[in-house]
This record gives C-alpha cells, sequence and structure tokens, in this order.
C-alpha cells in the first residue's frame, strides 16, 4: 500500500446500493485524508444520505468496499458494532434519546460501548457540553431545548468518544434559519481543530468557506470533485452548473 | 359542584326508594347480602384470597418474564430467525384465542393426569395464568417496541450500541411508557381472572365461597368474595385511568413523552 492510501482515513470505492429495484448508488468512490473536511453536495434523492449511511455501516452495501484506515470494513466478517463505535454520526433530524438527560446522552456511548467509568464519562462530556455552549443544559431533557441546541447536544454525543470521522447528513436542514448560524458555527470550530469531516449539506457558502473538498453527487453517481473553490466557482460539468445555478438562484 | 351533588343526591334516594319498594327486595337482601353469613364467609373467604394474591404475586414474575422473551424473539429480523419468529407469533396467536377455562382444564386436570401423579395447585394455578397472559402481554410489549421510532435505533447503532445494549438502554425505556397503560389494563384482567383457579384449585376465595354457599344456601359468599376482588381492582383502575390522563397531557403540551 503506497503512503498516499496509507494517510487515507476512510476510503471507499465501487459502492452500490439498490433499494428494491431502485438502483440509488451506482458505483461509488470517495476518500477523506487525515483532517479532511469534504461536503458532499447534490439535490435531494441523489444519494447523499444512503452514502453517508452506507459507510457508517449503518446501511449494508450491495458492492464496493469502505476502507477505515487499513480495515477492510465492508468484510462481512467484521464486526460492525465495534467499527461503528470508532465513527461518529449527526443526522438530520437529531435523534436524542428522549428518555435521557442532555448529559446522559452524551456519555450513553462512552459508558455503556466504550465501558468508561460514569465519572470520567461525565466529567468529559461537561467539557464537551460547555464547548457546545449548552453547559447549563446539561441535565434538561432534550424536549426542552430549541433544535439548534438539540443539533448542538447531538454533535457533542457524536464526538464524545473522539470518533476518526465524523459524518453528518445533513443537520442543518431541519432547523430553523436563525438556528442554523450556532450549529454550522461548531462544524467550522470541529474543522479548524482537525476534525475528519465528510459532511452531506445545502449549504453552499458553507462548504466553499470550511470544506477542503467538494464532492457533487446526481443520480448515484460522482459527477465531478475537486477543491471547493473551483468546483463552486467554477464548475467544469454541465450537471454540476445545473444544480448550482438552481441552488443559488 | 354544586349541582352534582344535588342531582346525585336526587338520583340516589329515586334508586334506593324504587329498589326498597321493589317487589321481591327482601328475598334478594336476603339471598345475596344476608349480614349473619358474610361474618361467618368471610375469614374462610379471606383465607382462600390469600392464595389468589399468591398466585398473583408470582405470575406477575412469571408473565414478565415469557411475555418479555416471546416479544424479543418476536423482534429478531433475518432470516435465520424465520422459525423462531414463527413459533413465537404461533404462541401468542393460539393462547389470545383460547378461552382461559380450556387452558385451566388442559393444565389442571389433563397435566396431571399425564404425568400420573398429584401436582401442587398452586403451581398448576400459575402455569395456566402464565400461558395464557404472557400471550396477551407479549402483543403490548411487542407494540411499545415497535412504536419507538427506528431514528433512535439507528441514533443508538451509529454510537456503536449491539442489539440487546440498543433494546436495553435505549427501545425498551422508551416502549415503556408507552406500553403502561395497556400493561396495566392486562394486569386488572389478571387480577380477576386469577379468581378462576378455584375450577382446579379446592381453596381459593371462590372456592371457599362455594363451600360455605353449600352449607349454608346462601350466596352472600360469594358476594364477599366479589367485593375482595372489586377493591383489589379498583387502585389499579384509577392509577390507570390517572396515568393515561397524565399521558395524553404531556402529549398534549408537546413535549415527546
Amino acid at each position: 500500500m503506497s503512503d498516499v492510501l496509507r494517510a487515507d482515513v476512510l476510503r471507499a470505492t465501487g459502492i452500490h446500493k439498490s433499494f428494491g429495484d431502485r438502483e440509488v448508488l451506482k458505483g461509488v468512490d470517495v476518500t477523506l485524508g487525515a483532517h479532511e473536511v469534504v461536503a458532499l453536495i447534490g439535490a435531494s434523492g441523489s444519494g447523499k444520505s444512503t452514502l453517508l449511511r452506507c459507510l457508517g455501516l449503518l446501511e449494508p452495501i450491495d458492492d464496493g468496499q469502505i476502507f477505515l484506515g487499513d480495515e477492510d470494513i465492508s468484510d462481512p466478517r467484521v464486526d460492525g458494532n465495534r467499527v461503528r463505535a470508532r465513527l461518529g454520526a449527526v443526522f438530520q433530524s437529531f435523534n436524542l434519546f428522549p428518555h435521557l438527560s442532555v448529559l446522559d446522552n452524551v456519555t450513553l456511548a462512552s459508558r455503556v460501548v466504550h465501558r468508561m467509568p460514569r465519572r470520567e464519562a461525565e466529567t468529559r462530556a461537561a467539557e464537551l457540553l460547555a464547548r457546545v455552549g449548552l453547559a447549563d443544559k446539561a441535565k434538561d431533557h432534550p424536549d426542552r431545548l430549541s433544535g439548534g441546541q438539540q443539533q448542538r447536544v447531538a454533535i457533542a454525543r457524536a464526538i464524545a468518544t473522539d470518533p476518526e470521522v465524523l459524518l453528518l447528513d445533513e443537520i442543518t436542514s431541519a432547523l430553523d434559519p436563525e438556528l442554523v448560524g450556532e450549529v454550522l458555527e461548531l462544524v467550522r470550530d470541529l474543522a479548524s481543530e482537525g476534525a475528519t469531516i465528510l459532511m452531506a449539506t445545502h449549504e453552499m457558502a458553507f462548504a466553499r468557506d470550511v470544506a477542503d473538498r467538494v464532492v457533487f453527487l446526481d443520480a448515484g453517481t460522482i459527477v465531478e470533485q475537486g477543491p471547493s473553490a473551483s468546483v463552486l466557482r467554477n464548475p467544469q460539468e454541465a450537471r454540476t452548473r445545473a444544480f448550482l445555478a438552481r441552488v443559488t438562484a | 359542584m354544586l349541582i352534582a351533588i344535588l342531582s346525585t343526591a336526587a338520583f340516589a334516594v329515586i334508586v334506593w326508594a324504587t329498589v326498597i319498594n321493589t317487589e321481591g327486595w327482601a328475598k334478594v337482601q336476603q339471598g345475596f347480602f344476608d349480614p349473619a353469613t358474610a361474618l361467618e364467609a368471610l375469614p374462610k373467604v379471606w383465607d382462600g384470597f390469600l392464595i389468589n394474591l399468591t398466585v398473583l404475586g408470582i405470575s406477575i414474575f412469571t408473565v414478565g418474564a415469557v411475555a418479555l422473551l416471546i416479544a424479543l424473539l418476536r423482534t429478531l429480523r433475518g432470516p435465520v430467525f424465520f422459525p423462531v419468529r414463527a413459533v413465537a407469533a404461533g404462541y401468542t396467536d393460539l393462547f389470545r384465542g383460547l378461552p382461559f377455562i380450556i387452558v385451566l382444564y388442559l393444565v389442571g386436570f389433563g397435566l396431571p393426569t399425564i404425568v400420573g401423579e398429584r401436582i401442587d395447585e398452586l403451581f398448576l394455578g400459575i402455569l395456566a395464568v402464565t400461558l395464557t397472559y404472557s400471550a396477551y402481554v407479549a402483543e403490548v410489549i411487542r407494540a411499545g417496541i415497535e412504536s419507538v421510532h427506528p431514528s433512535q435505533r439507528l441514533a443508538a447503532r451509529a454510537l456503536g450500541l449491539n442489539h440487546v445494549q440498543t433494546l436495553r438502554r435505549v427501545v425498551l425505556p422508551q416502549a415503556l411508557r408507552k406500553m403502561t397503560p395497556a400493561l396495566m389494563n392486562d394486569f386488572i384482567s389478571m387480577q380477576k381472572d386469577v379468581g378462576l383457579i378455584s375450577i382446579i384449585a379446592g381453596l381459593d376465595a371462590i372456592a371457599r365461597a362455594k363451600g360455605v354457599v353449600a352449607t349454608t344456601y346462601n350466596f352472600t359468599p360469594y358476594v364477599v368474595a366479589g367485593i375482595l376482588f372489586i377493591l383489589l381492582a379498583i387502585p389499579t383502575i384509577r392509577l390507570t385511568d390517572w396515568y393515561t390522563a397524565r399521558l395524553r397531557e404531556r402529549e398534549q403540551s408537546g413535549s415527546v413523552l
């Protein structure tokens, strides 16, 4: 294996995925280098969410390979739970656990999966909550929080176990417009601190500012990818131009 | 409030006057509500009632364990587990369809006959109640588990929790809140259905009442046993009403649970 490949944190090749007769991913290749932030753009239904779920082993793939570091995590013999414990995922609809306090939401995986003592997990979670600006909400239940606050808790929950890769699936799409900023600001901070992030997003200005690279997905295939500034300012493919014209209009 | 009190009082007077003046009331009173017979029957019926309570108390745990097991078997995914799911589904179909009295006959009389020796009646009663009620409760638990949104399971899996951890930490705690009213209704049914073990057990409240009825030729002991069962059920009924109302209130105020 070459040094270039070794530096990749996540590398997927030839990913195929169908739901019944509908082929959602038609052979997708994507790589994610260490500390790289990649924005996944494309219309609704282009396969962004499915790709993120396949990479996070939350959806079985029909064909292709996924490497996390040097390990082929698409091998059926691999223990999926162990792999998922090394990844962080945040969803459009937050999916916080309503029966647990904010603090317990953040510490659950540390305590149950990583077998960290409760006190240690809670100290760490308190730090994270302070960092996302929600130290005073630790004892509250999620239904007392605004959408933006819930999504920030979801991010704290995802990073509590120091994941190697953060998969963000349109995490601002379900938020009221005035709450989008606080969540994007947090992602920007994580990126500047060196997190490795693959994010599906409709926020083109944010992708241009924060992402190192942009991948444009259309109808289950990657049409164009490259440095964010060049893809977003100077797209080479007609389909990319048409998409960008629609979303920035 | 005042109108309600006046109306209730007026209604009570009318009912009382009507009943008292009905021809045959004296006979009803003597046959069903005779104080002397009630006093004579009460200690015996109470002794028997303790047996019903024992069966109920133990059955709560056996039904809970068996029902949870069946419900979890029915939620197993994948073609490998098809036979397990089929057996669990067959069990719930069978025992929800089968009249409880037939289960009692088969277990209470059939089983000792097949085995060829005497089996403790308490054990047989608990077995019959458990077989039947596990089927109902398993369905309630399964419905509760399925009512938890799939995105919750997804979030738990994304954190690396395995199937059992996901069930224990995320799915079941949420399911339990949703299924509590239905579980309590099944519990109320169970509280009175433990009375049916008098068919196989000669020592429970109803069997003891029957014994007194046979000697006094007065039906008051049945009423005494009935009152004991009602007194047992009322707290659960009120609690269920209160809890259901509270859940509805919370849902309407917009919180998730």
